[in-house]
């Protein structure tokens, strides 16, 4: 139906999150598709700098006009910096979701997450096919 | 009416109109001494309104008008928020006899009302098949808090307390993991299968892998909040039982099934009802509700309480005495007093006027109507699940080859056409989604006159896709600014004084 960016340089989760690996340090933020369904971001809220995520497991949530949504985090691991900008900026998701919208870094304590992650091309099919 | 013509100006807040010295009452010369009241009550900064008996009714009804509610046409949201409750619930719940019965009543003087709710908890045993029912709970998430807790206690009693996890399907009303969560249990999302039914394969292997033991028990909802009836709803049930969980059903989609299927029968354990919405009492402007709650044997006794039984058995001398009991393991009180005994006033109406067959017919023509318009809509927009619904459908709200128009478009232009929009955005694993509940009581002539709007909402989204852009054009307020709305709350009141200050 739509067109929505996907750099290739990330890795995609089915539920709708992006990852940006860089040695052991993983940034999360959510897609444009998500951005786009979700409709204008209001609020985000986040774990704190220095929580442990599981793999599979939340990190904080974003709530939009629509819906409010759990984020996922691939990778187990502790969080180390949060996109604090985005509490009084939430819309910063909508207009910039691989950029200025990034929302946690995570120190990956095993990136074997990663491995069922798709590559931009099986995501740009994952969000045609919805 | 056209988009051109002048736009009614809103009413004012009351605090804007009136006057100083305005006052809507006469009172009598006082006939005892007056006393100053004490300096330290006064307050300044208290703006009361001052306005005539006459500005505070035509302040009311102008609100009311601006408003728009069933009783002027089709209200597709449906049981979920307002179904029709027909006038004869009003005339019985004022009754003076029931109306201004004080809630310390002695029992011996209160033997009208006790009999109607013990009535009330056997008739809505005998609709859902469980051995008995609380009518306690003060609306549906108190229903659910309570079943949850039930639950939770029969595991502690059975020395089973690590049982901690509910199962709950990713299409479940919000408010069900919130309940878990409440209870201080954990939720496990499982996810639908392309049929819109639970996927018996998540289930099996969340049942019989490493969590088994912590398995409490599952809610979910049947039709579930897709409007779809869960076909393998048997094999979901047994499943949870060998591992050792109990099933609560969510009874917010009653209305798909009210003397057709009984959920006991079916193999739950627990169930609320919401006598809100199935049973026609009136909770807009929210509540207050009813979330009466029944089970089978094995969570009789914990029942929340109190529940209304005999108490001294019928003799020579009379009637039985009927009053209020706590079941023995009770989880205990869920409000003060009763319950909403005005809750349970109407929907004992709304039964005793329908009787067996007519709740059967109501059942009847929800899901007739309900599929009625899904054939017909099925047409024109995407109905992502298309097979039998309940007594409600969803369809997804664009229209192929106009990406530009949402699902909140064609709601905001559905009321320019003078219908009320149904449910947006949820069920959320629907994209787009517009779930419709036309209910039991519209005729043919309004659910066609529904459809045609429907289908020239579609072709103006083609040919013109500004005016569901820029809807509504006629309603008494435009496209509200929900982003703005979120973000900058504005209170038009003061705030309270936090307690103890002054």
């Amino acid at each position: 139906m739509g067109e929505w960016k996907a750099p290739a340089e990330l890795k995609y989760a089915e539920s709708d999150e992006w990852l940006a690996v860089a040695g052991d340090i993983v940034t999360i933020g959510i897609t444009d598709f998500a951005q786009d369904q979700l409709n204008d971001i209001v609020y985000v809220e986040f774990k704190d700098p220095g929580d442990a995520v599981e793999a599979g497991g939340s990190f904080g949530e974003v709530e939009s006009v629509k819906a409010a949504s759990e984020l996922y985090s691939a990778v187990a691991g502790e969080v180390i910096e949060v996109n604090s900008a985005l509490e009084d900026e939430p819309e910063v998701v909508n207009a910039d979701p691989y950029g200025a919208g990034w929302m946690v870094k995570i120190r990956a304590s095993s990136l074997a997450g990663i491995e069922g992650l798709m590559d931009s091309a099986a995501y740009d099919a994952y969000c045609d096919s919805r | 009416m056209g988009a051109s013509e002048a736009r009614p100006l809103l009413e004012p807040l009351i605090y804007d109109l009136g006057a100083p010295g305005r006052i809507g009452v006469n009172l009598p010369e006082p006939d005892v001494p007056e006393t100053q009241m004490p300096a330290e009550l006064l307050r300044d900064d208290l703006a009361l309104p001052e306005v005539g008996e006459v500005q505070v009714l035509r302040h009311f009804v102008k609100l009311s008008q601006l408003n728009y509610s069933i009783d002027q046409g089709l209200y597709p949201l449906g049981s979920c928020t307002m179904k029709y409750n027909p006038k004869v619930n009003e005339d019985a719940a004022r009754l003076a006899g029931f109306a201004q019965l004080h809630p310390l009543t002695d029992e011996s003087g209160a033997q009208g009302a006790l009999y109607l709710m013990r009535e009330l908890q056997q008739w809505l045993g005998e609709i859902s098949g469980f051995e008995a029912v609380s009518l306690a709970p003060a609306a549906g998430a108190q229903g659910e808090f309570a079943g949850i807790l039930m639950i939770r206690q029969y595991h502690i009693d059975r020395g089973e307390g690590q049982r901690d996890i509910i199962l709950v399907p990713n299409s479940a009303h919000g408010t069900n993991p919130a309940t878990v969560t409440m209870a201080g249990m954990s939720v496990r999302e499982l996810p639908a299968n392309d049929q819109g039914n639970v996927d018996m394969e998540a289930l099996h292997a969340a049942c019989e892998g490493e969590l088994r033991d912590r398995i409490a028990g599952m809610m979910i909802t049947v039709p579930s909040t897709l409007g779809l009836f869960e076909s393998t709803i048997l094999d979901v049930i047994s499943t949870v039982h060998e591992a050792g969980g109990l099933m609560y059903m969510d009874g917010a989609n009653m209305n798909a099934l009210m003397a057709v299927v009984k959920p006991g029968e079916l193999g739950f354990d627990v169930m609320h009802y919401n006598l809100h919405k199935t049973f026609s009492t009136p909770h807009g402007g929210g509540g207050p509700g009813s979330g009466a709650v029944g089970v089978n044997e094995k969570l009789r006794a914990y029942l929340p309480g109190p529940i209304v039984d005999v108490i001294e058995e019928e003799d020579e001398d009379g009637a039985p005495l009927y009053g209020f009991v706590m079941p023995e393991k009770s989880i205990g009180r869920m409000k003060a007093f009763h319950g909403n005994f005005g809750m349970h006033l109407r929907a004992y109406a709304y039964i005793r006027v329908y009787g067996d067959s007519g709740i059967r017919d109501v059942t009847r023509y929800a899901v007739l109507n309900a599929n009625y318009l899904r054939a017909k809509l099925m047409r024109t927009y995407t109905v992502p699940y298309p097979r039998y619904c309940g007594h409600e459908f969803v369809l997804e709200g664009h229209v192929d080859n106009v990406d530009e128009v949402h699902a909140l478009d064609i709601s905001k232009r559905l009321m320019d056409y003078g219908f009320h929009p149904p449910t947006n955005y949820f069920p959320l694993i629907v994209p787009e989604a517009l779930l419709i509940e036309p209910t039991e009581t519209e005729v043919k002539e309004d659910l066609d006159a529904f459809v045609e709007a429907m289908e020239a909402i579609a072709e103006e989204a083609r040919r013109d896709p500004d005016t569901l852009l820029n809807a509504p054009h006629t309603a008494p307020v435009r496209r509200l600014d929900e982003v703005r709305a979120v973000k900058e709350l504005v209170l038009c009141c003061a705030p309270a004084l936090p307690a103890g200050a002054g």
